[in-house]
């Protein structure tokens, strides 16, 4: 004789017979983050590597050839020699033969071996202005380990305003991995439980539910265990990539990252909850989770712009928004090495928007039940 | 119909959505083992008084009792003892026959042999076991009625509300349903049952007819033609409901 099943397990079981049926969702699921890594990776990383740069060289001596190597070393550029005259730099970055062009002055071998500092001129195709900050970043570093030289100030027409994509690695992966992390999570958690309660009730299905004994907790746990479970794999897989193909770093602990992640996954799922109780649709509810996580989750978590960088209206919405609080603790787990109380403002943060967010999902719950 | 206990009571039952009133003053019993119609136009009321009845919305006036328990204070113990066809059959369409009964079997915390074991015995009665593993959106129009009886008789209820469980359903595989359910009646099961289709009246043993959310005639179909001298319930449902109109 077997024990009762309970009836949460029954439900659980019954969402994953669902996914099991409708094998075009479960390949959104595994396969939507696979291929957002790699948009990502592809476009970053392709960008920040194999830039042209033509470097005009009108001292040709040892030493500026010496700094030319330096150049020529890095990865980031592909160097090409450029002898015509200074006034057809427009026509190379028209022709986008080249995205940057460096000049070494006549005088570069003269004034090292004087010992004074060396202004070097570097002009930027900044018509993309965060591949122009990027470009800008590395050249920097390479002439930097060249004694006595530096980069001159930039001409005004080139001139860009520093706010995106900075980080001091010049590595991209670093901030799209948990930026992608918080997206996909949050998107995956919400939607399918805002799906998932909605359907019952188009359906009819929920009306059958509450006939039978099962209560409205068991009904919650059930359906969101199953999607707590999906969303968690997923994010084990981001994860997973992300450090051995994009090679970020993780010094952090992982259960302490786990652990932050269940409450992130909590929050989401209440905020689908939250959802479910206001649509009636699973049209409805699907686009309402997408607006409410897609784009407050890119533009205002501080995945793509810093939030110091927006109107202050949005600064102040950005506080609600759980990616925020998520992207401190990834970041600050895998790339500083943070633990819990270094994190424990954003983590209290979450547990308080998703304790909100339950209260309310759970009573309106209640109501639209009995309605 | 030898009076037994009463396995459904409903005293002034009334029930308002905002100022309309859907079900007003409504007051019946219905007895153990018996079959009872309740009749009706759309938005007569009929699946209002149901919801009120298996305690899934509050009466705003009045009372009722189902299977003995009261349906404002003992909403969780009717739900063990009551079985509900809502009117859209509520399958879940993108499972198959076998995982609808392990799902609907699960609520009630049935053991598997359990469910293993009453599935058989309704897939005999019901011919449903060449389905078992259809998908339910699969199923003909007919089968998958009878697999939402299935699901809402696998903890063997007492009571059993059935709303309009026959509609869209052909006259053939509706004859059979109304064959299932005088079995289901003579095993001791009490059924309330609602309908639009007048001739199915004949096959209860009593019927309530609903006008604009009230009861407006209620015996035996037998007793109600004779009263209103007229061969079928059709006709003695038009006249009643014309007898309405015109003193209102
Ligand atoms: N939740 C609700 N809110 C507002 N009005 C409602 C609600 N439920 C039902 N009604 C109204 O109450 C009246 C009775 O509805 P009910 O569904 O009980 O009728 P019915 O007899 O079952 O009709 P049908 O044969 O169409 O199923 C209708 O006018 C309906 O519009
Ligand atoms: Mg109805």
């Amino acid at each position: 004789m077997r024990r009762p099943r309970s009836r949460i397990a029954a439900i659980a079981l019954k969402e994953f017979w669902h996914i099991l049926h409708d094998p075009r969702s479960l390949t959104i699921i595994f396969l939507l983050p696979v291929i957002q890594l790699i948009m990502f990776g592809y476009a970053l990383n392709l960008e920040i590597q194999k830039v042209e740069l033509a470097i005009i060289d009108l001292d040709r001596t040892p030493a500026s050839r010496e700094l030319i190597q330096h150049f020529e070393g890095s990865p980031f550029f592909e160097v090409m020699a450029f002898r015509a005259p200074i006034s057809q730099i427009e026509t190379l970055f028209l022709r986008r033969k080249a995205r940057a062009v460096l000049i070494i002055p006549a005088d570069y071998s003269r004034q090292r071996q004087q010992g004074t500092t060396v202004d070097l001129q570097l002009i930027i195709d900044a018509s993309d202005p965060n591949a122009a900050i990027n470009i800008s970043n590395y050249c920097q570093q390479i002439v930097e380990a060249v004694p006595t030289t530096r980069l001159a100030p930039p001409p005004a027409p080139f001139e860009v305003k520093s706010t995106i994509w900075f980080n001091p690695d010049m590595k991209s992966a670093y901030f799209f991995v948990p930026g992608l992390l918080a997206l996909l999570l949050v998107m995956i958690s919400a939607l399918l439980t805002s799906v998932a309660i909605t359907r019952e009730k188009e359906t009819g299905t929920l009306e059958q539910l509450l006939v039978s004994p099962v209560t409205p907790v068991e009904i919650i746990l059930g359906k969101v265990i199953p999607y707590v479970l999906l969303a968690f794999l997923d994010g084990v897989g981001i994860l997973l990539i992300g450090v051995f193909v994009f090679q970020v770093p993780f010094t952090g602990s992982a259960v302490l990252l786990a652990f932050l992640t269940l409450l992130y996954i909590i929050t989401a799922l209440s905020l689908g909850l939250m959802i479910s109780t206001v649509t009636s649709t699973q049209q409805v509810a699907m686009m309402a989770a997408q607006s409410a996580t897609l784009l407050p989750t890119l533009f205002l978590s501080g995945f793509i712009f810093p939030l110091r960088s927006l109107p202050w209206i949005l600064q102040l919405i950005s506080y609600i928004v759980p990616a925020r609080y998520y992207l401190v603790i990834v970041r600050g787990i895998m790339l500083k090495g943070n633990t819990l109380p270094q994190l424990i403002t954003p983590a209290l943060f979450l547990m308080g928007l998703s304790t909100v967010l339950l209260i309310i999902a759970g009573k309106r719950f209640k109501t639209t039940l009995e309605a | 119909m030898n009076q037994r206990k009463p396995a459904i009571v409903a005293e002034h039952l009334t029930r308002r959505f905002g100022t309309f009133l859907a079900v007003d003053r409504v007051s019946f019993r219905v007895y153990e083992g018996e079959i009872f119609g309740f009749l009706g136009a759309n938005g007569a009321g009929k699946t209002t008084v149901i919801r009120m009845l298996c305690g899934l919305l509050a009466p705003s006036d009045g009372n009722a009792w189902t299977a003995g328990f009261n349906v404002r204070t003992q909403v969780e113990q009717i739900k063990q003892h009551i079985g509900y066809m809502s009117q859209k059959f509520s399958l879940y369409e993108d499972l198959t026959v076998r995982e609808n009964l392990a799902f609907y079997g699960g609520l009630y915390h049935l053991r598997r042999d359990q469910i293993q074991q009453k599935k058989q015995q309704l897939f005999q009665q019901l011919e449903l076991a060449a389905f078992e593993t259809t998908l339910a959106r699969d199923l003909p129009l007919g089968f998958k009625q009878r697999l939402a009886l299935s699901c809402a008789l696998l903890h063997d209820p007492p009571v059993l509300f059935l709303d309009e469980p026959t509609s869209g359903v052909d006259p053939r595989a509706r004859r059979d349903f109304w064959g299932l359910i005088q079995s289901l009646a003579r095993s001791g099961k009490t059924i309330f049952v609602t309908t639009h289709f007048m001739e199915e009246a004949e096959y209860c043993h009593r019927v309530a007819i609903m006008h604009e959310g009230k009861i407006v005639a209620m015996d035996t179909p037998e007793t109600l033609k004779a009263r209103s001298r007229k061969s079928s319930m059709q006709q003695v449902f038009v006249s009643l409901i014309q007898q309405q109109l015109t003193e209102s």
